[in-house]
Formats: C-alpha cells, sequence, structure tokens
C-alpha cells in the first residue's frame, strides 16, 4: 500500500457527507444496498411463515377454507387498495421531492402515513369481530355452536394472527418512520442533491404493501 | 515492491500526529456512545470474553457432575439447566459474534482501505442489541433457566414450566445483532474499498465475512420467527406445533434447522478466515489458492443452505430426503477441505515461523480434519441412525465448532494483538497456554468419540458405570483447557499492562493491516489510500521495523 493518497480536501464537502464516504453518490448507494439487504432478510423472516401456512393448508384443506370464509373478503379488500394507493403517493413523494417541490412532498408524505393509519384501524376493526365471534387462534378458538367448524380451523386462525398482526406491526414501524421523514421534510433536511431517507422508507413502504399483496389472496381468498 | 508506506496526502496538516484511538478520547461516555468501529470492537472483546467465561463455568460444572455415574454435585433438573446454558451461551452469545464482532468489526475497514464500516451508527445499535440479548439471557438464567437443551425443540419447549420466555427472547433479539451486522459488512464491502482493492485482491478474512454476513442476513429471520412462533405458542397456546391441535412438532425442527445448520457456518467460517490470514503471514510465502480458499466459502454458505434435513434423519423423514440431505451435507466436507488442502499446501516448504497464533491454527487444523469427517461419518444415514443423540455428536460438534471458533478466535487475539493495543505479550506463556489449551480440547473430547460409538446417550446426568474411566479422562482435560485458558488471559492481561510498544509490523507480515501504526489512529489512514498490491504478497523483508 503506497504512495499516491486521495486527497478530498480540496472539493467542497456537502455537509451530509460522511467521512468514511469519498463522494455522494457512494454514500446514497450504500444506503439503499443496505435497505435491499434489510428488505431481503424481511422476505426470509415471512417466509417462514408462509411455509408452515402452506404445510397446514396441504394437510387440512377443508377447515382452511371453512375458516377463510369467515374472514371480512371486503374489508380485506379495501385495505389492499388502500395500501396500493399508498404505495403510489410514496413513489410520488420521491418523484417530487427529486424535484425540490418541498411542500408536494410533505403532503404526499402525509397521505401515505394516514393511509397506513387507516389500515391499522381497519385492521383493528377486524380483529374486532373476529374477537366477538370466537375466532381466535389456539386454545382461545371458540366458534358459535352453528358454524360446525373443525377444530383445525383453529390452526388458520393461529397462522393468520401471528402473520397478520406481525405485518401490521410493520406496518406500525413503517408508519413512525414516514412520521419522522415528513417532519424532518418540513424542516428543509432534503433537496434534490439529497433525499436518502425519503428513498428508503419508501422502499420500506413498498415492501410492508407487497407482503400484504401475498397476505391478502392467501388468507381471504383461499374458500 | 516497494516498502510499506502510507504516505500523508499532499495537503495533510503535516506534523500535527493524529493520537492512536485508545487515546485520542477520554471518559466513559467516548466509549458507550463511540462510533468508531475499533473501540466497538473493544466492547465486543469485553462482552464475549465474559459470556465465554459463563459458558466456560456452565461446562465445568457439567463435566464435574459427570466424574461419578450417578448424582454427584448436582441432580438431573440442575444438569439439564445447566447444559441449555451452557449450549445457549456459548451458541449465541460467544460464538457467533466473537470473531465477526470483534476481530471483524476491527479489521474489516482497515483491510479494505476503509475509515470505518459503512454505518456507524447501526454498528453501535448492533452491540447494544448483543448486550441486551445477554442481559436478558442473564435474567433469564437467574430467574431459574431452562432446561430445553439450546435446541428448544417443541412441544417440550412450549410446555415446559422452567424460564424459557427471556431465553428464546434473548435468541430472538440476539438474532438481530447479527442481521444489521452482516447487512452493514456487506454494504461497507460493496461500497468501502479503497481504490486498488479490487474483488480478487480481498484478504480472505475478508471474503469469510463476506459469506459469513450472507448466512446472517438470509438464515437468521428464519430463526426469529421460529422462536417468536414458539414463544407465543407457551404463552397462548396457538397450537402451531402442538400435536393435541393439529400443529406438527417437526415443523419446529425443519425451520430451526434450515437456519441452524448455516448457523454453525456463521460461527465456523470467521474462523477459517483467521485461519487464511495466520497462514498467510506466518509461511513467508504468498498462499496458495487464493481463488479457491475465497471460492470455497461461497460454496459452503450455499450448499449450507441445503444440508439442514440432516439433523432430521431420525426424526421421520422419508427415505429419498434422507438421501439427499446425506448427499448434500457431504458436498460440504469437499468445500472445506478446499480450503484445508491449500492451507497445507501453503505450509509446504514454507519457513515457517513458529508463533503462538500459528500454533492454534495448528491445532485448529487437527480439530477441523477429524471433525469434519466425523461429519461426514454422521451424514452416512445408517451410521447416523447408530449415533444420533449420542455422544458421538457431542464430540463432532465440539471438535469443530468448539475447537474451530475458540481457538481461532484465540489465534486472532494473539495475532492481532500488537495492532489492537499496540503493546507485545510475552510469548512463552501465551505459548504454554496455546499448547495447554489444544491438548484440552482434544483430550476433553476424543473419549466422547467412543462413549457415543458405545452408546451414551447425550444430555444424561448419570451412566452406566463402565464408562466411568472415559469420563474421568473426558473431565480431566477440560480442567487442563481451563488452566491454559485461564494462563491465556492472564498472559494477555499483563501484555495490557505492562507489554512492550509493539512495532507496526512485529509479525513482519504481509497484510495491509500492519502497515499502519500500532495502534492505529481514529481514522485509520490519514487519507484514503490506494492499495496496489496484493495481500498475501510476501515482500521478505523480514521484520519491517516502524514502516511509517
Ligand atoms: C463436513 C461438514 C459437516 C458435516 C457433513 C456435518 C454433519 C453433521 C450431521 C449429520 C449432524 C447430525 C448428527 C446427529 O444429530 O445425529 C451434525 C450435527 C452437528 N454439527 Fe455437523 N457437520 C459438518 C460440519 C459442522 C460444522 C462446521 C459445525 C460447526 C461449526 C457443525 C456443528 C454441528 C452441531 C452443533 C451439531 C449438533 C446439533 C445438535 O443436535 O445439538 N458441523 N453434523
Ligand atoms: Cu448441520
Amino acid at each position: 500500500m503506497h504512495t499516491e493518497t486521495i486527497d478530498h480536501g480540496n472539493a467542497e464537502k456537502p455537509p451530509h457527507l460522511r467521512f468514511q464516504f469519498s463522494d455522494s453518490a457512494r454514500q446514497f448507494h450504500a444506503a439503499k444496498f443496505g435497505m435491499w439487504l434489510f428488505l431481503g432478510q424481511e422476505v426470509m423472516f415471512f417466509s417462514a411463515l408462509l411455509c408452515a401456512y402452506a404445510y397446514y393448508r396441504n394437510q387440512f384443506p377443508v377447515a382452511w377454507s371453512m375458516a377463510s370464509h369467515h374472514l371480512n373478503t371486503t374489508f380485506g379488500l379495501l385495505e389492499t387498495i388502500n395500501l396500493l394507493f399508498s404505495s403510489f403517493t410514496v413513489a410520488l413523494a420521491i418523484h417530487f421531492v427529486r424535484l425540490g417541490k418541498r411542500t408536494i412532498t410533505s403532503v404526499l408524505l402525509f397521505v401515505t402515513l394516514a393511509c397506513g393509519i387507516l389500515f391499522l384501524v381497519m385492521h383493528s376493526y377486524e380483529y374486532y369481530t373476529e374477537y366477538h365471534e370466537g375466532l381466535l387462534p389456539g386454545r382461545f378458538f371458540h366458534p358459535e355452536a352453528g358454524w360446525h367448524m373443525p377444530m383445525e380451523s383453529a390452526m388458520f386462525m393461529s397462522c393468520y394472527f401471528f402473520t397478520t398482526v406481525l405485518h401490521s406491526i410493520h406496518v406500525l414501524i413503517g408508519v413512525g418512520v414516514l412520521g419522522v421523514i415528513m417532519v424532518f421534510n418540513m424542516k428543509g433536511k432534503y433537496s434534490p442533491a439529497y433525499y436518502t431517507h425519503v428513498e428508503i422508507g419508501g422502499l420500506y413502504w413498498h415492501l410492508v404493501d407487497l407482503i400484504w399483496i401475498f397476505l391478502f389472496p392467501l388468507y381471504y381468498l383461499v374458500a | 515492491m516497494s516498502l510499506a508506506v502510507v504516505e500523508q496526502a499532499p495537503g495533510h496538516h503535516e506534523g500535527a500526529e493524529e493520537p492512536d484511538y485508545i487515546r485520542g478520547k477520554s471518559g466513559v461516555m467516548s466509549w458507550v456512545l463511540t462510533l468508531d468501529h475499533k473501540r466497538i470492537a473493544l466492547l465486543y472483546l469485553a462482552t464475549v470474553t465474559l459470556t465465554f467465561f459463563l459458558g466456560g463455568v456452565f461446562a465445568l460444572a457439567l463435566r464435574t457432575e459427570l466424574l461419578v455415574p450417578e448424582n454427584g454435585i448436582m441432580d438431573a433438573m440442575t444438569y439439564n439447566r445447566m447444559f441449555t446454558l451452557h449450549g445457549v451461551t456459548m451458541v449465541f452469545f460467544f460464538m457467533i459474534p466473537a470473531i465477526p464482532g470483534v476481530f471483524g468489526n476491527f479489521f474489516l475497514p482497515i483491510m479494505i482501505g476503509a475509515h470505518d464500516v459503512a454505518f456507524p451508527r447501526l454498528n453501535l445499535a448492533s452491540y447494544y442489541l448483543f448486550l441486551a440479548a445477554v442481559c436478558l439471557g442473564v435474567w433469564g438464567m437467574i430467574h431459574g433457566g431452562t432446561d430445553t437443551g439450546w435446541t428448544f425443540y417443541t412441544p417440550y419447549s412450549t410446555t415446559t414450566t422452567t424460564t424459557v420466555l427471556p431465553i428464546l427472547a434473548a435468541a430472538f433479539v440476539n438474532g438481530f445483532s447479527s442481521i444489521l451486522t452482516g447487512v452493514n459488512f456487506i454494504v461497507t464491502i460493496h461500497t468501502l474499498r479503497a481504490d486498488g482493492v479490487h474483488w480478487m485482491r480481498l484478504p480472505l478474512f475478508i471474503w469469510a465475512l463476506y459469506g459469513t454476513s450472507v448466512i446472517q442476513v438470509l438464515a437468521t429471520p428464519v430463526v426469529g420467527i421460529t422462536l417468536a412462533l414458539c414463544a407465543v405458542e407457551h404463552f397462548l397456546g396457538t397450537g402451531i406445533f402442538d400435536p393435541a391441535r393439529g400443529g406438527d412438532p417437526i415443523l419446529f425442527q425443519h425451520l430451526f434447522w434450515f437456519y441452524s445448520h448455516p448457523a454453525v457456518y456463521i460461527m465456523v467460517l470467521p474462523a477459517f478466515g483467521v485461519a487464511s490470514e495466520v497462514v498467510g503471514a506466518f509461511t513467508r510465502k504468498p498462499l496458495v489458492g487464493y481463488r479457491m480458499i475465497a471460492l470455497s466459502t461461497f460454496g459452503i454458505a450455499f450448499v449450507g443452505f441445503l444440508a439442514w434435513g440432516h439433523h432430521l434423519f431420525t426424526s421421520g423423514q422419508s427415505a429419498v430426503d434422507a438421501g439427499v440431505f446425506g448427499f448434500l451435507s457431504m458436498l460440504i466436507g469437499i468445500f472445506t477441505s478446499i480450503k484445508v488442502f491449500n492451507w497445507v499446501a501453503s505450509m509446504y516448504k514454507a519457513s515457517i515461523v513458529m508463533t503462538t497464533p500459528f500454533m492454534y491454527a495448528l491445532g485448529f487444523f487437527f480439530l477441523t480434519v477429524f471433525g469434519g469427517m466425523t461429519g461426514v461419518a454422521l451424514a452416512t444415514i445408517s451410521l447416523d441412525v447408530h449415533w444420533q443423540d449420542t455422544y458421538f455428536v457431542v464430540a463432532h460438534f465440539h471438535f469443530i465448532m468448539a475447537g474451530a471458533v475458540v481457538l481461532m478466535f484465540l489465534a486472532a487475539l494473539h495475532y492481532w494483538f500488537p495492532k489492537m493495543f499496540g503493546k507485545l505479550y510475552a510469548e512463552g506463556p501465551a505459548m504454554v497456554g496455546a499448547v495447554l489449551v489444544i491438548l484440552g480440547f482434544i483430550g476433553t473430547f476424543t473419549p466422547q468419540f467412543f462413549l457415543g460409538n458405545e452408546g451414551m446417550p447425550r444430555r444424561y446426568y448419570s451412566y452406566p458405570a463402565h464408562f466411568q474411566w472415559l469420563h474421568v479422562a473426558s473431565t480431566i482435560f477440560a480442567y487442563i483447557l481451563f488452566l491454559g485458558l485461564l494462563l491465556t488471559l492472564v498472559n494477555l492481561i499483563v501484555a495490557l499492562v505492562s507489554g512492550e510498544k509493539a512495532p507496526n509490523n512485529p509479525w513482519g507480515a504481509p497484510q495491509y493491516e500492519w502497515d499502519i501504526p500500532s495502534p492505529p489512529t481514529e481514522h485509520n489512514f490519514p487519507a484514503t489510500p490506494v492499495i496496489n498490491r496484493d495481500p498475501y504478497e510476501y515482500r521478505g523483508e523480514g521484520i519491517i521495523e516502524n514502516a511509517h
């Protein structure tokens, strides 16, 4: 290792550039790449649950579809549309932050996180009705006698609750993250030269939506 | 080849010597909130030393109980808790974080000519997640610990009345620390290599960390979710692994081993990486088969994902599955031997400098070869049916897992000690310690192969009297091992306090990290360096006195 060294003391260093990076482009690339790896991790996280789903659905096809009938498909569909719409708004937010349109970006971020909150509210309502119908997982599974549901439907509810609660936790985290980014944006932290957080926050949000796109048909539409 | 010099950047303020990373800042806060990868490495070092000690105390308790065939110093229940806590502590709190956390953190940026990792704050967060996991684990242990074994097999783990939840939580949190470290390392290797460090110039330790990180990112979430399912089931009776509710406990085993087989490579690949560095430093000639060693890492990482079924040979797998898993497991043996053959070839006709790190490497080769070969034997289904759940398996994985990870952890500690602390340790006691540790390992676990072959099951606190002499032999060597570790610890502490000042390159090693001051400055290099030679190009100067 010897002689010539790169001197990056002469070029003006932008304030967001951290010392370990030689230029902004690399730093941006690193952040995005890190987020992609993290999303890979998330996919593995949920894929173990999909394994359990596939295995038990194969074991108990009848109990599975009977339980699925009792989920609120209308709500599920509305939630799906809601999340798809929010994916669109966050993508627009990234587009506008690149153009330096701060106010529009803030509005779009706000709409996105409002959609997230709406999703959580709607899903909580679903959980609430399921609770009233006795459709809780495992040993809390006591459906109304007239429904003639086999015991194995409890397994469906276990998988459903575990997976969707985990997904909702992701939505909640996403809402928090987008909220912070929105505040930063209003304070003028981002510009066309630096908008890393918006971009990687958006990536995360897309993944959360994508997971739901899988969960919706798997749980609500199997029947 | 020129002598190794990192020249000052043209515009760099001359004379203003940057202080080293230890003395640069002082105060407790400068340590607990540090973002410097080298200081974070030392935080890891302090923590894993403690967890290793804790796991070791549990181990000695186990071995002491086994001195006599019947109830000795503890009852069956205590014994069950002891082996669980030993396994959990060693696997999750020592072997997984140890080498990447300490030496990966310290040397990864330096070896690629970077000033730090890509995400220093995330790095500190990983450390605190690890620390939180350790605290949760210890808290669980104080509240009685658990008796499930480190594998947490259902339905036992979902019904046991012992304190299993905090320990599951600890393993879960620890997983996230491991995932974030993996993400950080991969991004660092991709984006922060200095000019000249192209892919085929990466030190082999970096390749090993890369392979490890990939496994960490892709396998750890699976065990995370599995342990979470297990915890929720314990808590709410969801029934996913409970046969009484239509659940299947074997599903737990599949998901658990889908992580935990690759996880053995999370533990052992960094050790392989250290071995390459040590061989590269002390054989005084370029490593043989650089490319093969680097690529076989990915062979191991890839096939490692497809071999988990060899832990379920007797759990009710179809014969076809078992055959496929057995075959795939053996492929790992091929990739591992590629490394071993290249290391041995590197030593052939070399003028080897016999030092403590090299001694550890020799012990490591022995243990890895026999541990690996017994692994291949275990992957032979007909043999495994005989050995499953006996001491033979215990001996196999201690040879390769403990043998490789602990020995290479100690090798790395001695090898890089002068660079990390700027002090020289006394070679004599270090060598005696190394010999004791190596003999201790071999002596502790060799009798266990015989025990297992004769049918001694694992996880029992009592045994038929005719097994006693083998158990006693094993225990005696365990104490010798402990003695060796104590001696090593004392020797290094003495070196820390009153060791002689280390020159930049006390070993005359060819690798890049020896070109910078010992200990390094806060940002490692005065300016981003340009690296214009291969990492193991031995330059033949002998000991380079203070190249800086
Ligand atoms: C040549 C490569 C290897 C092969 C073919 C192999 C094969 C096997 C097989 C077949 C078993 C199951 C034995 C049984 O339970 O009946 C096993 C157990 C085990 N192996 Fe290996 N192994 C290899 C390398 C390793 C390495 C590198 C490590 C660790 C660093 C390791 C750690 C373990 C552990 C921890 C267990 C026991 C787990 C438990 O039940 O608690 N193995 N190995
Ligand atoms: Cu395995």
